[in-house]
């Protein structure tokens, strides 16, 4: 459910920029706040604190790939798989993550707890291999440091154990 | 050590607070310009500095302000901390410790280009730099930085920060400006250049995230003072992010004119290639810059040293690839990111990046064939300089250097259906299975 806060929040930046339109992004990202992806109601409030058309506002939901289309696990993991981060072995991390998590990169875990992604240049190439979880950073990665990590976020979940 | 400019004091405790970035002097180059210097004064300090732009294609600050157009249309400045180019880890890391050094540049760049609302545009994923930005903004507001009548000053500037959501075409100036009036992220036809037509139809300023935040220290300790460092054209220091096969990866301040080796091997840089292995390649602009093979390391890494050398010096993410490291498998991943990012708004680009991407990909599992090689190199000719905007130009940088410095190791995936080098040669194929290159 969009709140009627969030849907404040929209209007309130649309009258914020110079042009109401601009809010578009910034209210996408508050419905996703909110509902955990762009839902069909994410999209018509948006488009009625903007005042555009659904379509319109699905057309630029549809073009940035950090509003999700479906539901997301509760931990989204963004392994960078960039060239600089493949210097480091990344694709090693992927696949010792997979293992851990048992699902195969861009899916969700069944209990919904994680989905695993692999991501673009995620501008931590200095300290790569590196990873985001909810867009925090985890950098200098190494298969201890994600079993250690994975353990933490287990434990945050209430996850008891993981086969 | 040389003298830090942009990153001085980054690792003092609290500096990304108003209170501590105070203490140690900031916003007095703010409390300067307003006091002593006209705008336009400000413009022709710049040009005098020599700051060349930090965000790839390194032109000169003070030209491109002195270009806005004198209408009476509302002026606006975007900031672009939409850092995505593969190797480049600069803006977000001023963004996440010192916010307020980029917004004091912000506030004084919008002063001197008569600009009263700004926009500092921040790469969706970078939540930590968007809520540091955001806090700087708050408390800026709060403290009279930002507002009405700054510093008792006649000048008022509202500044609104704008999270991008994950496409790297948005760094592209005109792509930027479509996605800030809230449309898909497709760029614009040139002309008519931001200066003259930008963001709502007013001339627009667009300026890289450390550009502007060197800023401030060039008012503050003077234009030539700023033109003391670095060469005779390029002036100045800039953050080189040094990443890939080296020992000591980081981002660091430096003069321009360095050489590269200094970067790569200096004990206080680099400290040499990661395993003491030999040094293969190096990218030193970030991915859309071409490949520098190893006799290219005594180049200084000035704007027109490294375009003599063949290259360019762009965002400042020099990519370190030692010889463990097949060229086949690193370029077919830089092409993946170039395919996946291609806005598809024109054919090349959105058809070229896809067929380039699929061949590299045959090639490097061992099932292409030699006319592939050439195949790459044609299609590149037809993306490059064919492209409506830069983005395809810039995905066959790595696939046409690398063709040309390292052929026999394409020539040899076709051969013998593997790496020449690396562990995904032969010899260690059953030593290493999970390791780079092998897959
Ligand atoms: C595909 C593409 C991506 C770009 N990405 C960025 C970016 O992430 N950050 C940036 O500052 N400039 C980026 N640029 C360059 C901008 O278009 C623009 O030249 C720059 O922001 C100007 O600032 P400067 O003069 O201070 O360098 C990109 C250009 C292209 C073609
Ligand atoms: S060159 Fe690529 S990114 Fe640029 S407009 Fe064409 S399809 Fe889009």
């Amino acid at each position: 459910m969009i709140s009627e806060q969030a849907k404040q929040r929209m209007r309130d930046l649309a009258s914020r920029y110079p042009v109401a339109r601009s809010a578009v992004m910034p209210s996408l990202h508050i419905a996703q706040l909110e509902e955990g992806y762009i839902t069909a109601e994410g999209l018509q409030a948006v488009a009625e604190a903007i005042n555009l058309t659904i379509d319109d506002v699905e057309s630029i939901a549809t073009f940035y790939t950090m509003y999700y289309q479906r539901p997301q696990g509760k931990k989204i993991i963004h392994v960078c798989t960039s060239i600089s981060c493949y210097l480091r072995n990344c694709d090693a991390l992927v696949e010792h993550l997979e293992q851990r998590l048992q699902i195969k990169r861009g899916e969700t875990t069944p209990d919904g707890n994680y989905s695993l992604k692999t991501a673009e240049c995620i501008a931590a190439c200095s300290s790569a291999p590196a990873l985001q979880v909810n867009g925090e950073f985890y950098e200098h990665m190494t298969n201890e440091r994600a079993d250690a990590l994975i353990d933490a976020l287990d434990q945050e979940l209430g996850i008891e154990r993981r086969v | 050590m040389p003298e830090l400019i942009i990153t001085k004091n980054l690792d003092v405790p609290g500096i990304d607070s108003l209170a501590v970035y105070q203490q140690y002097g900031g916003y007095t180059a703010l409390a300067k310009a307003l006091r002593e210097y006209q705008p336009d004064a400000l413009v022709e300090m710049m040009k005098v500095s020599g700051l060349r732009g930090r965000g790839g294609a390194g032109f000169p600050t003070g030209l491109k302000w002195s270009f806005l157009a004198k209408n009476n249309m509302p002026r606006y400045l975007c900031c672009n901390s939409d850092e995505s180019e593969p190797g480049t880890c600069k803006d977000r890391v001023l963004m996440e410790r010192m916010p307020h050094r980029l917004l004091e540049g912000v506030i004084i760049t919008s002063y001197a280009c008569h600009v009263q609302t700004a926009f500092i545009y921040v790469r969706g994923e970078l939540t930590r730099a968007a809520e540091q930005v955001e806090k700087a903004v708050d408390e800026a507001y709060a403290a009279g930085l930002l507002g009405s009548n700054i510093l008792g000053s006649d000048f008022s500037l509202d500044v609104i920060v704008h999270r991008g959501a994950g496409a790297y075409i948005c760094g592209e100036e005109s792509a930027l400006m479509e996605s800030l009036e809230g449309r898909r992220g497709y760029p614009r036809l040139k002309p008519p250049f931001p200066a003259v037509v930008g963001l709502y139809g007013g001339p627009t300023v667009i300026n890289n995230c450390e550009t502007l935040a060197t800023v401030p220290a060039i008012v503050a300790g003077g234009a030539e003072w700023y033109a003391s460092f670095g060469t005779e054209k390029s002036k100045g220091t800039r953050i080189f992010c040094l990443s890939g096969q080296v020992k000591n990866p980081g981002n660091y301040e430096l003069p321009l004119g360095v050489p590269m080796r200094t970067l790569i091997y200096d004990e206080a840089y680099g400290g040499g290639i990661l395993g003491d292995r030999e040094l293969k390649a190096v990218i030193p602009g970030g991915s859309s810059t071409f490949i520098l093979g190893a006799d290219k390391i005594d180049t200084p890494l000035d704007y027109e040293s490294i375009a003599a050398a063949g290259s360019m010096l762009g965002s400042g993410g020099v990519i370190v690839i030692s010889d463990e490291t097949c060229i086949v498998g690193a370029i077919a991943r830089m092409s993946e990111f170039y395919r996946d990012e291609s806005c598809g708004k024109c054919t090349p680009c959105r058809e070229g990046t896809f067929w380039m991407t699929e061949i590299l990909e045959r090639l490097e599992h061992g099932h292409g064939e030699m006319r592939d090689i050439d195949l790459l190199l044609d299609i590149c000719d037809n993306v490059s300089g064919k492209s409506f905007c830069p983005l395809g130009d810039a995905a066959t940088s790595c696939i046409t250097s690398g063709i040309r410095l390292f052929r026999e190791e394409f020539e040899y995936h076709v051969t013998h259906g593997h790496c020449l080098t690396g562990p995904g040669s032969k010899q260690q194929a059953h030593e290493t299975v999970q390791a780079v290159g092998s897959r």
